[in-house]
């Protein structure tokens, strides 16, 4: 089987040699001048985006009852953090939420990471499940959310289960393809100075594997929070998710971007703690590579 | 004094190819021949270079004696045994670089005996002992990609040797380094090498070098890979690589060598130029 027959550019590095970013020029540090036009600008577009919309909704151009009104969904937000929502304190649906989607993600990373690195170091292993992953991968996994929730029940497990599921591919596939593309020289060095398969898998494949795997992490936290939320919206008794789906039953748009907003906020923070972690474990590289500023 | 060349009696030689074909199955699926009938003898100590013009096999010489890859015809001896897989005692100096880039520079010289089980302060005393051979002392806590070529060659020398090995197989070391570090490197090695005399194979295409360092330079043909002719080098040691080219006997040698070597090197440039020109 070639390494072709089961990757799939879930969540691959923007090239399919990370390293060769390197070459790439990045713009030099922006000087200080230009940095606070760059905000000014910023701030503008935040403010004739949500303005505008303020504007359009109580001009009665935008119907505020379908599309919300921004200083709405502000005193939604502060509704529910004074007096909590329908399902308890907003506090705890946030949290319930983060429990479930980093649980998932956590399971899954490991899952694929370990998965896909024997996959693909070992060529039998990978021959004989390629047909299977080929399977699972093409099924939209969003509809396994409902079988979880038959097997088990509406409480944190099933939502779990759904993340597991949506991060465990994503990081598979790019831990697989890590694995594939090692230099053969370092595989062949490190064996030459004493080193046994386990040695040359933890040593060699899995630090060069890693670069792919933590592009993958980026993407996949998303996918974690996704299945934790879709899981809270087939059925749930706590969740950002429920929170979701009660104001969209009783048709308050405030509280689906109200929800939104809080949503958004957890997920930059967990983008900007893996991007902590990568730092760390990727220091070995040259500065340039390690900036994940851009975007 | 030692002179290469002359074997000495009631010792197996270290490295001995008998006879050894290399076939690769293209991707296309045809057979493509790398080595035909290779006789190769490397007495232990000696320090032997082999040169020939591009892709005449030189590299696939070493992965058969390293063990990387087995021989599809004939018999690969090291020390009298034949080569069933990785040997323990010996070393590999890659073309490109084979450090390790996500661990420093001790660990990466440390690496070899922490994967035969040393312990890791053991290990790291001996790195740093190496470290200070090589003269990197002051870099041990640097990555790989913050070194210079050159410094990173040394590292590269200093994690094969610190495994003490009896065969030291070099693949084109320092053809990717500057004229003038190349020089001071081939200068660095034969140093190293006088220390612990292990035997060498030294794959290049720059004639100069090989007859600089060696005992022995084996000139061969453009591919299928077989041995043209073996010349034992009888300049004195030690050398001092830069010096060593103004020797009249070394002139003496690099003429006749070359006459041989030509004819290989035209023979295959006429062929990757007819290739280009199909």
């Amino acid at each position: 089987m070639s390494s072709t027959d089961i990757s799939v550019p879930a969540a691959l590095p923007a090239t399919p040699e990370p390293r060769s970013e390197a070459a790439a020029p990045r713009a030099p540090r922006a000087r200080p001048r230009r940095r606070t036009g760059v905000i000014a600008l910023r701030v503008a577009i935040f403010v004739v985006l949500v303005g505008g919309w303020e504007l359009c909704a109580r001009t009665g151009v935008v119907d505020p009852f379908f599309f919300g009104e921004p200083s709405r969904i502000v005193s939604q937000l502060s509704n529910w953090v004074q007096h909590g929502t329908q399902a308890g304190s907003l506090w705890e649906q946030v949290f319930v939420t983060l429990e479930e989607a980093v649980l998932g993600f956590v399971i899954g990373v490991v899952l694929g990471v370990v998965c896909g690195i024997a996959l693909g170091r070992i060529q039998l292993l990978a021959d004989v499940f390629a047909p299977y992953i080929k399977v699972m991968n093409s099924i939209p996994r969003i509809v396994l959310g409902s079988i979880f929730i038959l097997w088990l029940g509406l409480g944190v497990s099933s939502k779990v289960a759904l993340a597991v599921v949506l991060v465990f591919f994503a990081v598979f596939f790019n831990a697989f393809q890590g694995a594939r593309e090692v230099d053969r020289n370092l595989v062949s060095a490190a064996r030459i100075l004493g080193a046994s398969r386990r040695q040359v898998t933890r040593h060699v494949v899995l630090p060069s594997a890693m670069t792919w795997i933590i592009a993958s992490m980026h993407v996949s936290f998303g996918f974690a929070l996704i299945g934790a939320i879709v899981g809270e919206f087939l059925g749930a008794q706590r969740g950002l998710g429920l929170l979701i789906s009660q104001s969209q039953g009783t048709f308050n748009a405030d509280g689906v971007f109200a929800a939104m907003v809080i949503i958004a906020i957890v997920a930059l923070a967990a983008e900007g703690l893996i991007a902590v972690f990568e730092r760390r474990l990727l220091a070995w590289r040259p500065p340039a590579l390690s900036a994940q500023d851009a975007l | 004094m030692h002179s290469g060349g002359e074997t000495r009696s009631g010792r197996e030689p270290a490295i001995e190819l008998r006879g050894v074909s290399k076939r690769f199955r293209t991707p296309a699926g045809s057979i493509f021949t790398a080595l035909a009938d290779v006789d190769l003898t490397v007495e232990p100590g000696q320090f032997c270079a082999v040169v020939g013009p591009s892709g005449c096999g030189k590299s696939t010489t070493l992965t058969l004696v390293s063990g990387l890859e087995a021989a599809s015809d004939g018999d690969v001896l090291v020390h009298g045994k034949p080569v069933t897989g990785i040997g323990d005692d010996v070393g590999f100096v890659f073309q490109s670089d084979a450090l390790l880039p996500w661990k420093t520079v001790l660990e990466n010289v440390a690496i070899g005996p922490r994967f035969r089980g040393v312990a890791r302060d053991k290990a790291h005393d001996r790195a740093r002992d190496w470290l200070r051979r090589v003269g990197l002392s002051q870099f041990e806590d640097r990555h790989p990609h913050q070194l210079s070529g050159g410094m990173r060659k040394r590292v590269a020398l200093a994690q094969s040797l610190i495994n003490e090995p009896a065969i030291l197989l070099m693949d084109e070391p320092f053809s990717a380094l500057d004229v003038q570090t190349r020089s001071i490197m081939s200068n660095e090695l034969l140093g190293l090498w006088e220390q612990s005399r292990p035997s060498v194979i030294f794959v290049t295409h720059d004639l100069e070098e090989a007859i600089a360092l060696s005992d022995r330079v084996v000139v061969m043909t453009a591919g299928p890979g077989t041995v043209k002719e073996v010349y034992d080098i009888d300049l004195p040691r030690p050398r001092q690589v830069p010096e060593i080219r103004f020797d009249p006997r070394f002139v003496e040698l690099y003429e006749e060598i070359w006459d041989t070597l030509r004819d290989e090197v035209q023979r295959a440039y006429a062929r990757t130029a007819a290739g280009a020109a199909a």
